[in-house]
């Protein structure tokens, strides 16, 4: 044994654990406003990571037990849950959490050396695959022309069945992004598209106050010291200062600023999905350009894109920029002047 | 005297636990003395002090049995008086876990001082003054072991604005500067003068950590009524708050150069122990014979000892009453920074501030290392500002070149990065390793360096030579074509074939008559007494031979 003798107790998995927890609150607000067929949709993602997870381990001749327990495929498994339709069928769900981890994952060298974050390549290889199932989301509560009770919901997820007389129309509805986008293509104007049932005082009904859930986590998160503000604040700068400059010159055309910091998967990716360490710039100005990367991109493709939603998309893309970014952003060290590793005296 | 000064950060740092009032609750007592010392001859930086005792002589405490050899080095003294009864290598206290030269001395036990002679210092010439400080074999107590008369030589150019004195003492446990600073307080004021006659600094600090009250308020009042100004100033206690890099930005924010010297931005930093010892060795004569030490851990009284120079751990150790049962080692140094010694039998020397008694309990082994998930804390802790999520990788990559290109040698090694990692990974071991791996390349490279320029004179000499030989030879072959030449165009010089022909037919004969003349002159002795019948045979034979002779000489003519 050498120095140091002593160690912080924080580990990998209390890590994890505290990043679930602090998904907690989102989670609540989710079942409140869309029904508790997200538990299913999440208990499924869980159950098919852990067990790609433990087969990936056994191939790749890791020890099993240690790694299951970091607890890092369950939180891509409850990510990649939360950003996909909670009414999705169950192949859905398990195909995009496998394929997050067997290939985004393990195949890329497992924990620690994925370049891409593993749920949002279960996302966009699904959206890309199967976008009529990925856009299906269940109606706000108050929204929909009828309930499924949650056995129907069960009945639907595994088998497909819907009750007599009713169709998936009734329980389902465009999101609120994709509503604008829609709508916006009819040349409305947002004053009013916003007249519209779906959208409330920040975004979409319901929508927006599971964003502020996100947000509460994203917090506890900081104030853990689980993530450093740098990404979060970056990302939602980037977004807003995006949004604020097209607004600005266009209001007929472009959305407030706040509508989207307020919808889709902003809060979420933000405190929770970009603030992924291994997939992430690590140096602190960085984390900045990283975190502005993905909020411009953000914008950029549910503008102009052909996606309601560029989160997944614009974090894709800024991952593919890590490496570079820093590179070129590395911190002063002590008693340097310069800050580039190049540019050190020989 | 404390006055408003504002302070500065550096970034990273950790707050380990501090387990500081264990060995601080009880006064510094002085360790009996040992019936043997081991005294090793490298307790400092620099080249190993050459031994001026033989075996069997007897020695005064606190004589030199070693003289500091070359400018980098530091004299070694006798800790007690008594025997030397060896001069070997033996176990001493390093990470390393090899031997060294040391000298055992066998306690007479009456402790006798060789002569002191405390000197007036305020009138001494400033060298005289360093190299008395190198004799008495004053070197940093901090624990890096520096000879402190090199410091205290900052050169012509340089201006020292800023002494600094180090009493943070940030590592968990160790508490030997707090209580030295406590006990004795006017002695380490008594040595930072004698600095400040050496260096003339524009300004005098002593930073120590605010967890420190009582080291505080005990300087404070033991310069309260100087004539000249210090500043005892609060620090916040953090790890690594105590190394001298971190202790001078937070005091002055500036920032020592990388691979510089922190001369090169006008401060100097010596540890309290170090002034303590200075003042000892100039005041009243006395060499680094003794230091207090802290032993704490897993032993039944924590406390802080005088112990002299030499003393075995275990021997340390004893004092604290029987050491816990489950105690599996002892570690040199804080938790931090220090290092597992080979043995308890090793001696405690002026590089020991502490000795901590480990045990599974107190240490715990740390879980098995997990992977990397580039979480950055190790570098939201590096007090240096490096990437050592990067530095990791590329060290585990053996990409040496790479981590040196981040930085890796300003890595200071406090452990920061291997406290804080979630994924337990040994951090600073990989870059200890990487290091060592270049040291070991650098050296590779210099032999191999210096093996092909003397392969490639070698080369060039056999060249040379090659070439020469043949130019000889071609100058040779041209003068043999030369020589003809002229016998062709002969008609301008007929006479000079003749005339040479002629020398050589001379001197031909001339070695004729020579050989002659020698032989007329050496009549062989074998055939003085012999028969007549040989006798005629030998006659015959030199009658045959002498008509050869003659035939060749007709030849020649």
């Amino acid at each position: 044994m050498n120095s140091p003798y002593i160690k912080e107790t924080t580990s990998v998995s209390i890590i994890m654990l505290k990043v679930l927890l602090a998904l907690v609150p989102a989670i609540g607000l989710y079942v409140m406003y869309f029904g508790p067929a997200i538990l299913v949709s999440i208990m499924l993602a869980i159950a098919t990571a852990l067990v790609c997870e433990s087969m990936m381990l056994k191939f790749r001749s890791y020890a099993v037990k240690p790694f299951l327990l970091d607890g890092s495929a369950t939180v891509t498994a409850v990510l990649l849950a939360l950003s996909m339709p909670p009414l999705a069928p169950w192949w859905l769900i398990v195909i995009a959490t496998a394929f997050a981890i067997i290939v985004a994952k393990h195949l890329y060298g497992g924990l620690g050396n994925n370049l891409f974050n593993p749920a949002m390549v279960g996302y966009a290889v699904m959206i890309i695959s199967f976008p009529v199932h990925m856009t299906q989301w269940p109606a706000p509560e108050m929204l929909a022309s009828a309930h499924l009770t949650f056995t129907q919901e069960l009945q639907y997820i595994f088998a497909g069945i819907m009750p007599d007389g009713l169709n998936l129309d009734a329980v389902s509805m465009a999101t609120p992004l994709d509503t604008l986008k829609t709508q916006l293509k009819l040349e409305h104007t947002i004053n009013e598209i916003l007249q519209m049932p779906i959208f409330s005082w920040g975004s979409g009904k319901g929508t927006e106050i599971i964003a502020l859930g996100y947000l509460a986590g994203g917090l506890i998160l900081w104030q853990q010291r689980i993530i450093t503000w740098h990404i979060p604040v970056a990302f939602l700068s980037g977004l807003f200062l995006t949004g604020s400059l097209f607004h600005i010159y266009d209001t007929d055309r472009y959305i407030s600023p706040w509508f989207h910091l307020l919808s889709g998967g902003a809060m979420l990716g933000a405190f929770f999905i970009a603030t992924d360490p291994i997939t992430g710039a690590t140096t602190p100005k960085g984390k900045l350009i990283f975190g502005a990367g993905i909020g411009f991109l953000t914008y950029v493709i549910r503008s102009m894109g052909g996606y309601p939603d560029g989160v997944a998309f614009a974090v894709l893309i800024m991952n593919i920029c890590v490496p570079l970014i820093d590179a070129y952003t590395q911190p002063k060290v002590f008693g340097h002047k310069s800050v580039q590793p190049d540019a050190q005296e020989k | 005297m404390t006055n408003l000064r504002s302070l500065y950060n550096f970034n990273g740092g950790v707050h380990p636990p501090q387990h500081k009032e264990v060995s601080a609750g009880r006064p510094i007592v002085k360790a009996p003395i040992p019936s043997r010392l081991t005294i090793p001859l490298h307790q400092h930086i620099g080249n190993v002090a050459k031994p001026i005792v033989q075996v069997g002589e007897k020695v005064l405490k606190g004589q030199m049995i070693a003289q500091a050899e070359g400018y980098v080095s530091a004299s070694v003294h006798a800790s007690t008086s008594g025997t030397v009864s060896a001069i070997e290598m033996l176990s001493v206290p390093h990470p390393s876990g090899l031997p060294d030269l040391c000298i055992v001395l066998e306690s007479d036990g009456e402790d006798t001082w060789a002569e002191r002679i405390p000197l007036n210092y305020r009138e001494m010439d400033l060298s005289a003054l360093r190299n008395r400080l190198r004799d008495a074999g004053v070197v940093g107590l901090g624990g890096a072991v520096f000879p402190s008369f090199i410091k205290l030589n900052p050169g012509p150019q340089q201006k020292i604005q800023t002494l600094i004195i180090n009493g943070a003492e940030c590592e968990p446990w160790i508490t030997c500067d707090d209580m030295l600073m406590r006990e004795r307080a006017d002695e380490i004021v008594q040595g930072i003068e004698i600095m400040r006659y050496l260096m003339r600094p524009e300004e005098i600090l002593i930073g120590i950590e605010d967890n420190k009250p009582e080291a505080i308020a005990a300087m404070q009042a033991a310069c309260s009524n100087l004539h000249f100004q210090i500043d005892v100033i609060p620090v916040p206690t953090i790890y690594p708050g105590g190394g001298a890099k971190q202790l001078i930005k937070v005091l002055t924010n500036k920032e020592p150069p990388s691979g510089g010297r922190s001369t090169d931005i006008g401060v100097q930093c010596f540890n309290v122990a170090t002034a303590y010892s200075i003042h000892r060795a100039i005041n009243h004569g006395e060499p680094v014979i003794s230091r207090i030490v802290t032993v704490t851990g897993n032993v039944t009284l924590p406390q802080n000892f005088e112990m002299l120079i030499g003393t075995p751990v275990n021997e340390l150790v004893a004092l604290t009453g029987t050491p816990k049962a489950d105690t599996n080692r002892y570690i040199m140094g804080g938790p931090m920074m220090g290092f597992d010694l080979p043995s308890d039998r090793v001696p405690a020397i002026k590089a020991t501030n502490c000795i901590i008694a480990a045990s599974p309990r107190l240490f715990p082994q740390p879980p098995a290392p997990m992977q990397c998930i580039r979480c950055t804390r190790c570098a939201q802790a590096c007090p240096v500002d490096l990437q050592p999520q990067e530095l990791y990788w590329f060290a585990r990559a053996k990409n040496l070149g790479k981590a040196q290109e981040y930085f890796l040698f300003d890595c200071i090694e406090c452990g920061c990065c291997s406290y804080v990692c979630p994924s337990n990974i040994p951090l600073v071991q990989y870059y200890r390793f990487a290091k060592s791996e270049i040291w070991a390349r650098e050296k590779e490279k210099q032999a191999s360096d210096l093996a092909r320029e003397r392969h490639e004179f070698r080369q060039l000499r056999i060249d040379r030579e090659k070439q020469e030989r043949a130019e000889k030879l071609a100058k040779k072959a041209a003068a043999a074509k030369a020589a003809p030449t002229p016998a062709v165009e002969g008609t301008a010089n007929p006479s000079g074939i003749d005339s040479d022909a002629a020398a050589k037919k001379a001197a031909i004969q001339a070695a004729i008559e020579r050989s002659k003349a020698k032989k007329a002159g050496i009549a062989p002795k074998n055939v003085d007494n012999l028969p007549p019948d040989k006798l005629k045979e030998i006659q015959n034979i030199e009658a045959r031979r002498e008509k050869i002779r003659e035939l060749a000489q007709k030849e020649i003519e």
